[in-house]
């Protein structure tokens, strides 16, 4: 039996898809069976990222209405044979997804796959309320700043009313200097707003956008630091207990080096 | 009929403060207005003469609304007389529970998230944090043991004389009966262990040290508060 988890934020462009596709990608590569499931009906994304756009036959509606069977939909990732996209529609009727369709969905996926991640839409409408109704879990995604911030945190007052495990806290695009500087909010500032558990921080990386445009996920690749911290998010979806990444790198002597040409890493 | 003949209904004294009317609290309230009616035509002061301030002293007999209604309208109708207070021994019970729920103290633990509002009766004791953008509201004191970020209302029915406390104050608005402050546009950082009151004399919220409340509100149980701020 699966485990459900929903990726939410409330804020819009803080990087849910992102997340959705980085840690599904992730948890593949720890050998997992993984789906993850598009619930942004409208304006798909999650097929983008994953570079499966042009496989699609069938989406999420489709399998709502019954034109279609749940395993027809699925489109077998590229690059894992255990990885697998529930895609939304992109012009169908929005209101054709019901709270029920998707718990059915959901619990059909359970008796297959380890792992489904669900790509949740910004707001709190139909939308996220279709999307958080078969999850047991939910990961909030929310940046390092005010306003995104306090909607994580309605969401989180949301969320505490449904029937789910308390969500945990993805802080993602962080930017060192400028937390070092105090123009951003601090980690520890953000957790304690929102006191949830923190399950990962994620640097702000040009990597994240390039690979993402090359329809590949971040996690791929072997030491980017955002594909490491993606991947230690997903270790600790596990329940491994992975350190957080350091704010503080590049020890030693480059690091003197630059500091010393006053550059700034 | 002998009985009522001799016994009186209404009893009417006059005091420094006017007149007070002691009403038999066993006859029906229909022969109390009969008599009121033959008494007052009798004893009705002259037009010239200043308003008489009256004090009706029911004893144990409850009035509904309109029963008040009419017996004032017996009294003040053409006289000079004007119903000051009306006094009874007596409430119905479903106001004695309010007035129970209205001074109880409400514990809650739990954070109140952006969006989220809290409303209670009474006193809250708050064992959480209010996040910004998150609402607390009650009719009387609100005690936050937790950072208070969002709004807080004390005396939302307009008790003055309500208090906001919090372990830790950054709050974006405090409000206070219908008194409101906010926090200032520039990035401020938070206090410790202080609280918001209405000082009389600058008529506004003021935000202090805890230690002041000891002389400046002497009673915070709201009872209390009550009894003697009527």
């Amino acid at each position: 039996m699966g485990e459900a988890i929903v990726i939410t934020s409330g804020k819009g462009g803080v990087g849910k898809t992102t997340t959705t596709a980085n840690i599904g990608t992730a948890l593949a590569l720890l050998d997992k069976k993984v789906c993850l499931i598009d619930t942004d009906i409208g304006l798909r994304n999650l097929d983008v990222i994953m570079g499966l756009e042009n496989r699609i036959i069938y989406d999420i509606v489709d399998v709502i209405n019954g034109r279609c069977k749940l395993k027809q939909a699925l489109i077998k990732d590229k690059r894992f044979d255990y990885l697998s996209l529930l895609p939304a529609a992109q012009t169908s009727d929005k209101s054709a997804v019901t709270t029920e369709g998707m718990k059915e969905i959901i619990k059909e996926l359970k008796t297959e796959y380890d792992y489904i991640i669900i790509d949740c839409p910004a707001g709190i409408e139909q939308g996220f309320q279709n999307a958080v109704a078969g999850a047991d879990r939910a990961i909030v995604v929310t940046t390092p700043e005010k306003s995104s911030v306090r909607d994580a945190d309605r969401i989180i007052g949301l969320l505490e009313k449904k029937d789910i495990d308390p969500p945990t806290l993805v802080i993602n695009r962080i930017r060192k200097h400028m937390m070092k500087n105090g123009d951003m909010l601090d980690i520890d500032e953000i957790v304690q707003v929102l006191s949830i558990d923190l399950i990962g921080i994620v640097l702000d990386d040009d990597e994240v956008i390039k690979a993402s445009n090359h329809g590949e996920p971040v996690a791929f690749q072997p030491n980017t630091k955002a594909s490491i911290a993606y991947r230690n998010i997903a270790r600790r979806i596990l329940g491994e207990s992975v350190p957080l990444q350091s704010l503080e790198d590049e020890s030693g002597m480059f690091k003197k080096v630059k500091k010393f040409f006053g550059i700034r890493s | 009929m002998q009985d009522t003949k001799t016994k009186q209904y209404v009893t009417i004294k006059g005091t420094r403060d006017g007149l007070t009317l002691f009403i038999d609290d066993r006859c029906s309230f229909e022969d109390v207005c009969r008599e009121l009616i033959d008494k007052l035509a009798v004893n009705r002061p002259e037009k010239e003469e200043q308003e008489v301030p009256v004090t009706i002293k029911l004893g144990n007999r409850y009035l509904y609304d309109d029963q008040k209604e009419e017996l004032e309208k017996i009294i003040s109708d053409e006289s000079q007389f004007t119903v000051q207070r009306l006094e009874s021994n007596v409430i119905l019970r479903s106001d004695a529970l309010e007035m129970l729920e209205d001074t109880d103290i409400k514990i809650e633990n739990r954070i109140v998230r952006s969006g989220q509002v809290l409303e209670v009766k009474g006193d809250l004791l708050l064992i959480g944090d209010v996040n910004p953008g998150g609402k607390v509201i009650s009719t009387g004191n609100i005690y936050i043991m937790g950072s208070l970020h969002g709004i807080a209302h004390a005396g939302a029915k307009g008790d003055k004389n309500a208090i906001i406390v919090a372990s830790y104050m950054n709050p974006s608005q405090l409000r206070i009966a219908d008194y409101i402050s906010r926090a200032p546009d520039y990035e401020s950082d938070g206090v410790y262990m202080e609280c918001g009151l209405v000082d009389v004399e600058k008529d506004k919220i003021i935000i202090d040290r805890l230690q002041v409340l000891a002389h400046k509100r002497k009673s915070l149980r709201a009872f209390e508060r009550r009894i003697i701020n009527g």
